[in-house]
């Protein structure tokens, strides 16, 4: 896609995503096992409950929060309706201040930018930060294959390069380990790391901080992404924590920022907006430690933005899906949802987990390459409810299920399970029948007064719970025969 | 007033109770209740697990069905967000825009039963007598799609002799979710897990809710447990007198 061609003023549509995007394994089988691993189950039910409880109090600061959330939202839906303007008007605002644009239809060609870039540099490292986008395209794998180290400076993200491990959050990719396991893993893959370390927080972050003192002062490249970008001044945003960012933006003599497509902002001052709409939802913070901006290049230092689509446009193409793209990863929906709770973020296949994941993933790649995830919730509607940009993730999951049915994915039986159900459900005289069916099943509880095992597919509900006995009557036969008066 | 009982498909084929103690609640505040004998089941299965265009049959027989319904009450959230919310969008999706319009003022008339008593009827005191000790589950689509509030609550508050105890993590989804429950099972029973287990930290004889469903899942855990802490649903209560 080069969407500046000729002053262009439509978006084409790319090719569907590619990357670290899909789940290998259906989501029932990876959640399955995620589930049974106890100390996963812990670690995640901890945070998770602890930071709902600090965001609803910071949430609850805020008397203008619905306003906030209504005009956060409003704000994404323009960027949305005019992204070929904004992203032209990124371009030139961003040339004109030194840096250099480049687009990315999908993740292989934003490897590939990025690697020539690097390579022309003749450095053999780099430093990373607020790495999720580089994650989804493979960036660090590609950087490797090119012979390219890549050294993530975020405490979290470096947990996971040095666990060989994923992320299974956005905020806190490592929210998956405990202190413990983060002390083993700096014991067996941090380099010159004290072999007395202990599991104190503070010991972590300062073997962390030698560690990474050492790469920073040494690395000649950056890589990074971005929180925002706003269109009229070619400024970007990077929102973060530990300082580190800030390192990494500031002593490499070459920075790259790989960006997705719908990161912009037009204004300065939408910024306002979302910059307190974010650390309420993501930390629970009222404003976050540390935020960068810088706008293009400044002397003797060289800038590189990478604009990746890899299957935005397509999901800004689907009016019941372009929503998705408002997301501004705080991770509020994460964190209440019921199902990640459970499972982690690593049961989702994609970079992008739980709720948002379950419908950004598929909507990038399309249903095809993602069918399990749609179904990867109980609609229990908790993360529309925090969402700071008020995505509908319920009702979005709802169309993408209808996407993967109507592909022919789901099984035969299913299909004609719930066909056959429609047609009995359209008349009255077809459920009674179904309902005199439901009586013979009576024989099954007579025991114990309620069913404790069933066939297949019903043993899915049996072999953990009670289904009670079915009742001698239905209730329209009860008001048939006594309750009508 | 006259009112018209949806029962719902859940409750109609396996909690008959549930619908005969909302017609004795009607009926003892002195309203007249009816219940269309077409009706059969609102979809929500269909429309949630990603069937909705071939439930459309199930919409229209349904609008029919309560045709002639003034004001219609269910025991059930779910059941009445489906239709509130699902069939006018179902079917102006499948180009019908009469039945949409149809659905849209069957949804705007039905309710569900704690918006019927406290919104429409204006009680909160319905007179009943529950000797126990109770806890309640506000279910997910009471609290997020309707957005009931403290509604049953205050109608659960009001029961002489009734003693309310707190649910730890009330408002977490107790993990049934429709087909969830049969596609996802590990982690709807996981979620299961939980909340029985908060259920068994309250203290509470009685676990009640608004939704049969949500009721069959946490009954079936605590049965399966053999727990001998009960499920019982907000209109057996409300039903229950001296
Ligand atoms: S979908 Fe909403 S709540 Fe979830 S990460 Fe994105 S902005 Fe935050």
């Amino acid at each position: 896609m080069n969407a500046a061609d000729g002053g262009a003023t439509r978006i084409p549509v790319s090719t569907p995503g590619v990357g670290h995007l899909r789940a290998e394994r259906p989501f029932p089988t990876s959640a399955r096992e995620a589930v049974a691993d106890r100390a996963l189950r812990a670690n995640l039910t901890a945070a998770t409950t602890r930071i709902r409880a600090k965001r609803d109090a910071a949430v609850a600061e805020v008397p203008d929060w619905a306003e906030l959330r209504a005009a956060g939202a409003a704000i994404k839906d323009d960027v949305l309706a005019h992204l070929d303007t904004y992203l032209v008007r990124l371009e030139e605002q961003v040339t004109a201040r030194g840096g250099t644009v480049h687009w990315a239809a999908d993740a292989a060609e934003a490897d590939r930018i990025v690697v020539e870039l690097v390579t022309a540099t003749g450095a053999s490292e780099v430093v990373k930060v607020k790495s999720m986008t580089t994650m989804e395209i493979g960036l660090n794998e590609a950087l490797a294959a090119a012979g390219i180290e890549a050294v993530e400076t975020d405490l979290a993200e470096l947990i996971v390069q040095l666990g060989d491990d994923w992320p299974s959050h956005f905020l806190v990719p490592a929210i998956h380990r405990n202190r413990r396991e983060i002390r083993d893993i700096f014991l067996s893959a941090m380099p010159g790391v004290d072999p007395g370390l202990s599991e104190d927080p503070a010991a972590l972050a300062e073997a962390a901080r030698a560690y990474l003192r050492a790469r920073f002062l040494s690395a000649r490249v950056a890589v990074s992404g971005a929180n925002f970008a706003v269109a009229e001044t070619g400024t970007l945003a990077v929102v973060e924590s530990e300082g580190n960012g800030r390192m990494c933006l500031t002593l490499p003599e070459t920075l790259i920022t790989v960006m997705g497509i719908e990161k912009l902002v037009p204004r300065w001052a939408d910024l306002e907006v979302l910059m307190q709409l974010l650390p309420r939802s993501s930390t629970a913070e009222r404003m976050n430690p540390y935020t960068s901006f810088w706008s293009g290049s400044t002397e003797g230092q060289a800038f590189h933005l990478v604009l990746v689509d890899n299957g935005r446009t397509a999901t800004l193409a689907d009016p019941d899906g372009r929503a998705a793209l408002r997301c501004i990863r705080c991770s509020a929906c994460l964190n209440v949802c019921p199902v990640y709770e459970r499972v982690g973020g690593h049961a989702y296949g994609s970079v992008y987990p739980g709720p948002i994941g379950a419908v950004l993933s598929p909507q990038l790649t399309g249903v095809a390459a993602n069918p399990t995830l749609p179904f990867a919730s109980t609609l229990c509607g908790a993360c529309y409810e925090v969402c700071p940009v008020a995505i509908d993730i319920p009702t979005m999951l709802v169309h993408l299920r209808e996407r993967v049915v109507a592909s022919g994915a789901e099984p035969a039986a299913e299909r004609a399970g719930m066909a056959a159900l429609a047609w009995v459900m359209s008349r009255r005289r077809r459920f009674d029948v179904a309902l005199a069916g439901l009586r013979t099943g009576r024989l099954l509880g007579r025991r114990h007064g309620r069913v404790r095992r069933l066939p297949p597919p019903l043993s899915a509900w049996t072999a953990t719970r009670d289904l009670p006995r079915p009742p001698e009557r239905s209730f329209l036969d009860w008001w048939d025969e006594e309750g009508r008066r | 007033m006259r009112i018209s009982l949806m029962a719902t498909c859940l409750v109609d084929a396996m909690f008959p109770d549930v619908g005969r103690a909302t017609v004795g609640l009607l009926r003892r505040l002195g309203h007249r209740v009816e219940v269309p004998a077409e009706q059969t089941c609102c979809g929500q299965m269909h429309l949630n697990t990603g069937y909705g265009p071939r439930a459309l049959g199930v919409v229209r027989h349904h609008v029919t069905a309560f045709a002639g319904a003034e004001v219609v009450v269910a025991p059930s959230a779910s059941c009445v967000a489906s239709v509130r919310h699902g069939h006018a969008a179902l079917a102006r999706a499948a180009g019908e825009p009469g039945l949409a319009a149809e659905a849209e003022a069957l949804g705007a008339r039905t309710h569900e039963l704690s918006e019927l008593l406290v919104d429409v009827l204006g009680v909160t005191e319905v007179g009943a007598w529950y000797p126990h000790r109770v806890t309640w589950h506000p279910t997910c689509h009471s609290l997020r799609l309707l957005q009931v509030g403290d509604r049953p609550r205050r109608l659960l508050e009001a029961v002489e002799d009734l003693e309310l105890v707190e649910l730890p993590g009330a408002e977490q989804c107790c993990g049934f979710g429709g087909t969830f429950a049969l596609k996802n099972p590990a982690v709807s029973s996981a979620m299961l897990d939980d909340k029985v287990r908060h259920v068994l930290d309250s203290g509470a004889a009685v676990c009640s809710a608004g939704d049969s469903s949500c009721l069959m899942q946490i009954g079936g855990g605590l049965t399966r447990r053999s727990s001998p802490v009960r499920t019982v649903h907000l209109a057996e209560i409300l039903a229950s007198s001296r």
